[in-house]
């Protein structure tokens, strides 16, 4: 069948500075440059652009720009070009539309929102070059009251303390699998964690032996519907073990990983046949209701003999607070929630764009559900979905988290740009691919130290804005909304974050 | 389903003086020296708000607590019709053994007085309410009525000691609840205000009390938002809109419902720096590190010197990098707290020993007993 | 006039500095002031054109801010002195016979300080200097925390008598100028990550020598002397760099 569909970006190429060399033909993985011998030139095909940007960085000459197509349609603000395009595949081919990434769809973005305070004259800013500055974070449950026992003038604890996890910096990298993304970019996320003191998230695709000595011990294993890769001796190894019970991308469905990207290496990890679509389960099949989920959490603390935090990942839908209030009930540790704008290797457009909401509302109204039925202290909060800056973070603290997960930000530390083709495993980057030709180019040193970079320099960013807000340790910021206010937003809006509207 | 409103809480900011004295053999005195050096520390203070705790001052009537009630409102009705309501409250869950308004002198400087007045109560649990203590079941009593009845504040709920406060400078407090000649304390804590909320008001000035425990306090909670959440969950309502509420709600949570030493406490309320924490000994360290994970939300951050008095002891305490002064001193049986020496000086001339205490070490005078807590954890004897 | 005594015990901050730019304009050298409690700014509304210079003693405790922007007279206080002293102080010199409180010698851009006993924290905060202009701090004791914080300029040494050990962390966070001599030793975390510390050189020995010699003049009835002071170990804490973050900050 003949496709109706424009080309989305246009490569314009400078043929006087084109020397030929043929990088980009060798760079694209779509096949969107080819070199025609007859004519000694490059030739481009527009159709098969994604638009990453790979062959303009790489042209030794810069003869290269890639820019996206503007709409050849008549301007119609409900007929855009992207639902018609949509529609029109579907016409084609009877499927599901596929995407990658996060939402691209303008949702209010509330961080945009809200501006944080500084302190002045009544009480002083704190300089964080020569002050000292904390950002350490526990991350597991807390007990109400800690019994001590004074003894000649010793004092020692007497509650049993439960497990937790020590970070020196509220951010930790966000849970893509190996398969989403490929061998050195996952094993880039465990070096820069480990380097940097925080975590990584394995995701479902489990974790390869060989990394489990070195990495295993800033690693949160996950075990998702398809339980992939799961045993004893995976869980054992970990930092702490997450039950995923959903992702912000795609709310109700489970994980996909399509044939493409199952690689020999990553069906071994999986422990399923190689090539073949790796779909997760959209429930787990043994967690039907609130109590099955109190269930397995306790499956998993006697398989990690009660050493590890669980935790349970939830997307951020309606009435989240009150799945959340059951879920630390239900003996969660931690609750990782994600919002409307997480990242995935590959969901269906239809539910990354309409299904969730966004996380800013999601943590603030979790967080006061939790207080005002008094159990906060009995899991911390990490937030994630679409953190973008340093500035993001710390209001996701301010808000009532205790630290956030970052997945895009992570993968565009490490060269993507959001093309949105993760599902095809054509990754040029070499970072959501299982071909190694591509994944081959990502230097697992230069990636782990790009992200090590943009950590140091994150939490940087947030002792300077602490510093400012009068505050020297991380966990008075924790739910303290008085330093947050709202500009150019509803009242209802102020009312679930829960904060004033700037000059009030 | 109605839409929820948000708190609109609005915190005052503290900057200010504050003063201790207290005499460890129990020896009792009257206000007036404490009244001088407060005043000799006027410039730290605009004279919007002032305020006493005093301990021992009702000796006749010890085993009964001592309701210190506030009726505010714009006009006498108002008032008059607070006090009816909170009456009619009171005489339903306590036994009233007296009460009168409190005695104060017409002729000072104070504009616009409330209605003060007292009354020593004894409880009366019934029902559901019979198990709970005598003090958890005044604590919840009180909130209440602070929270539900308009125009009605027990800003003082202890035995045998009160609180005396309201706008104006703190001299001027003094004198008009006669502080001076009326009452004879061994400890007298004291406070000067200097908010940068225009709206002073009667209750926004500190002391701030809850059973026993009072706090003065100079600086300003920037983690105040964090501790208020914190402390809402067990049942503290923090209406009196300024930051001090919380540390008075702190130390309640903490050395009387918890039992946890004082020492223990200040590094709850002030803790050591991570750096310093990870080079102690072990058992030191995981002691610390415990503390901090678990009580995280309760770290009073941002400047603070305060003076906690409690039955029997005497208190202070600054944050843990030492933003606002407090000086400590000793002569004979007194034990002085102040945020300038001067005023020490002034009533006490000559002085065993004078120091400043570290940031985050607390500063202990006890009833026929002195400790002073060094950087070690506590070394009672 | 050549000596005035004032009794300060119904003088508020105010007048008692009313009364003392008036004797300074007419002429008087040496002033006493007796039962200072807590008064404030004393010698600090003491500028002239002129360049006038008074001599004041002080008999009790003065209040915050003693000598602030000093501007070349000498005050010398028989007691405890609290926060502030030497603010951001021009010339002229300051003797405290006892201890001081916070932010001694703030800002401090020339003339000499000397405290017998101890101070408190922030002592010499972004203390400075220009080719010969350079202030001097001399304390008997020791500092607690911050000391020479923010340092970028200045010379502070502290002695360290009576057995006493330096305890105060932070020392020096953010120095990139200026010089502090220690008497005793200091752990390497107790200080800032561009301090270094170092032994005495011999030849900063010299200036040590002449500033112990000026401090134990000031305070003869503590006995001292002066070889016994300087043949203990001494170290010196100055700054690695002049920018000690210029590698903090991208693009």
């Amino acid at each position: 069948m003949k496709s109706f569909v424009f080309p989305e970006f246009k490569i314009i190429r400078d043929e006087e500075k084109c020397g030929q060399c043929r990088g980009c033909e060798r760079q694209c993985a779509f096949g969107t440059h080819t070199y025609d011998p007859v004519i000694d030139r490059l030739i481009s095909d527009d159709y098969k652009c994604a638009g990453c940007q790979r062959c303009v960085i790489f042209c030794p000459k810069d003869a290269l720009e890639v820019r996206p197509v503007p709409s050849p349609y008549r301007p119609n603000a409900s007929w855009s070009r992207e639902k018609l395009e949509d529609l029109k595949k579907q016409a084609e081919t009877g499927g599901v539309i596929l995407t990658g990434c996060g939402t691209d769809k303008p949702f209010r973005i509330y961080w945009d929102h809200m501006v944080l305070n500084a302190s002045q004259v009544t009480n002083p800013s704190i300089d964080p070059l020569r002050e000292p500055m904390e950002l350490r974070t526990f991350l597991g449950a807390k007990p109400d009251f800690m019994d001590v026992k004074t003894d000649n003038g010793e004092v020692e604890i007497e509650t049993k303390l439960g497990p937790n996890l020590m970070v020196e910096t509220p951010i930790l990298f966000s849970a893509m699998s190996y398969g989403a993304i490929s061998y050195n970019a996952f094993r880039s996320l465990a070096t820069a964690a480990c380097k940097s003191k925080t975590f990584f998230n394995t995701g479902e695709g489990g974790m390869p032996k060989e990394m489990r000595g070195e990495f295993g011990k800033c690693a949160i294993v996950q075990v998702a519907s398809g339980r992939f890769g799961i045993d004893a001796e995976y869980l054992n190894c970990a930092a702490a073990v997450e039950i995923k019970v959903g992702q912000g991308a795609k709310p109700g469905i489970g994980g996909h990983l399509p044939g493409e990207k199952v690689s020999a290496a990553v069906a071994a990890t999986r422990m399923i046949p190689m090539g073949t679509d790796a779909i997760s389960p959209a429930p787990h099949h043994d967690i039907y209701s609130i109590e099955d989920l109190s269930m397995l959490i306790y499956a998993l603390k006697e398989a990690t003999n009660y050493e590890k935090p669980v935790s349970v990942k939830i997307a951020a839908v309606h009435n989240f607070a009150a799945i959340g209030s059951g879920i630390v009930r239900a003996g969660a540790d931690i609750i990782a929630i994600d919002g409307l704008r997480g990242g995935t290797g590959a969901a269906p457009k239809v539910i990354r764009d309409n299904v969730g909401i966004p996380i800013e509302l999601a943590i603030s109204s979790l967080d006061r559900r939790l207080r005002n039925e008094g159990i906060r202290n009995r899991a911390s909060i990490i937030a994630a979905g679409g953190i973008r800056c340093s500035a993001d973070v710390i209001k996701s603290i301010a808000l009532g988290a205790d630290a956030v997960y970052i997945g895009s930000a992570a993968l565009i530390a490490m060269g993507c740009n959001l093309c949105q083709k993760c599902y095809t495993g054509k990754c040029n980057w070499g970072i959501c691919t299982q071909d190694p030709r591509l994944s081959g180019r990502l230097n697992v040193d230069i990636a782990s130290q790009r992200l090590s970079n943009l950590i140091h320099a994150w939490s940087h960013e947030i002792s300077e804005m602490l510093g400012g807000m009068g505050i020297n340790a991380l966990e008075s910021l924790r739910g303290n909304r008085d330093h947050l206010r709202g500009v150019g937003l509803y009242e209802w809006e102020l009312d679930v974050l829960g904060i004033k509207g700037a000059g009030e | 389903m109605p839409r929820k409103r948000r708190e609109l809480y609005n915190k005052d900011i503290c900057a200010c003086s504050i003063f201790g004295a207290m005499n460890q053999d129990g020896e009792r005195f009257s206000g007036a020296g404490v009244m001088k050096a407060i005043a000799n520390m006027h410039v730290r203070g605009n004279g919007l708000g002032g305020g006493f705790a005093a301990y021992g001052i009702y000796p006749e009537y010890k085993d009964y607590y001592a309701f210190h009630l506030m009726f505010t409102g714009n006009s006498q009705e108002a008032r008059r019709s607070a006090k009816q309501d909170f009456d009619a409250f009171l005489c339903e869950n306590f036994d009233v053994i007296y009460d009168e308004e409190i005695p104060h002198d017409d002729e000072t400087t104070v504009t616009d007085p409330p209605l003060i007045w007292r009354y020593f109560v004894s409880c009366h649990q019934q029902g559901e309410e019979a198990l709970l203590s005598d003090e958890d079941y005044v604590v919840k009593k009180i909130m209440w009525v602070n929270t539900k009845i308009e125009n009605a504040y027990v800003f003082s709920s202890g035995k045998n000691m009160g609180c005396f406060k309201g706008v104006g400078y703190p001299e001027e407090i003094g004198e008009y609840f006669m502080l001076d000649r009326l009452y004879r304390a061994y400890t007298w804590t004291v406070h000067g205000r200097f908010p940068t909320n225009t709206q002073a008001w009667w209750g926004g000035a500190h002391p701030f009390s809850l059973l026993d425990t009072t706090v003065v306090h100079n600086g300003e909670i920037s983690s105040y938002g964090t501790n208020r959440w914190y402390l809402e969950m067990y049942g503290y309502a923090c209406t009196l809109q300024t930051d001090t509420e919380v540390i008075a709600y702190a130390a309640d949570l903490l050395m009387r419902r918890q039992n946890l030493p004082i020492e223990v406490v200040a590094k709850i309320l002030a803790p050591p720096i991570w750096n310093s924490i990870d080079r102690m000994n072990e058992k030191e360290k995981k002691l610390l590190t415990a503390l901090r994970m678990v009580y995280g939300p309760l770290l009073m951050n941002g400047p603070f010197s305060i003076i906690i008095g409690q039955t029997g002891k005497m208190i202070g305490l600054t944050d843990r990098i030492r933003l606002r002064p407090l000086t400590a001193a000793n002569r004979g049986a007194m034990f002085y707290l102040s945020s300038e020496e001067a005023s020490i000086r002034l009533i006490s001339p000559k002085l065993d020993s004078v120091w400043t205490p570290n940031g985050g070490e607390p500063v202990v005078g006890e009833l026929r007993n002195m400790r002073m807590v060094e950087d070690e954890i506590v070394r009672l004897s | 006039m050549e000596k005035v005594e004032i009794d300060t015990t119904d003088l508020a901050t105010r007048e008692l500095n009313d009364r003392l730019r008036d004797l300074m304009l007419a002429g008087t050298k040496k002033v006493v002031l007796r039962n200072v409690c807590g008064q404030r700014y004393i010698g600090t509304r003491l500028y002239s054109p002129e360049h006038r210079k008074m001599e004041i003693e002080i008999f009790g405790t003065p209040g915050n801010d003693l000598g602030a922007l000093l501007f070349d007279h000498k005050i010398t206080v028989h007691g405890n002195a609290q926060d502030g002293v030497g603010n951001t102080m021009d010339a002229g010199e300051i003797i405290v016979e006892g201890r001081a409180g916070d932010v001694l010698g703030f800002s401090m851009r020339g003339g000499r300080i000397f405290v017998r006993d101890s101070v408190g924290y922030r002592t010499a905060l972004h203390m400075k200097e220009y080719e010969d202009k350079r202030p001097v701090l001399v304390i008997g004791g020791t500092s607690q925390d911050f000391l020479g914080e923010y340092m970028a300029g200045g010379i502070v040494i502290l002695l360290g008598l009576g057995g006493k050990c330096h305890k105060g962390n932070f020392m020096g966070t953010g120095m990139h100028g200026g010089v502090i001599y220690l008497r005793g030793t200091v752990e390497k975390n107790q200080v800032g990550g561009q301090v270094e510390i170092s032994p005495l050189p011999e030849v900063d020995r010299e200036i040590v020598e002449h500033y112990v010699s000026e401090f134990i003049e000031r305070f003869p009835e503590l006995s001292l002397d002066k070889e016994q002071i300087l043949k203990e170990e001494w170290i010196r804490l100055s700054p690695k760099s002049k920018r000690p973050y210029e590698n903090l900050y991208a693009y």
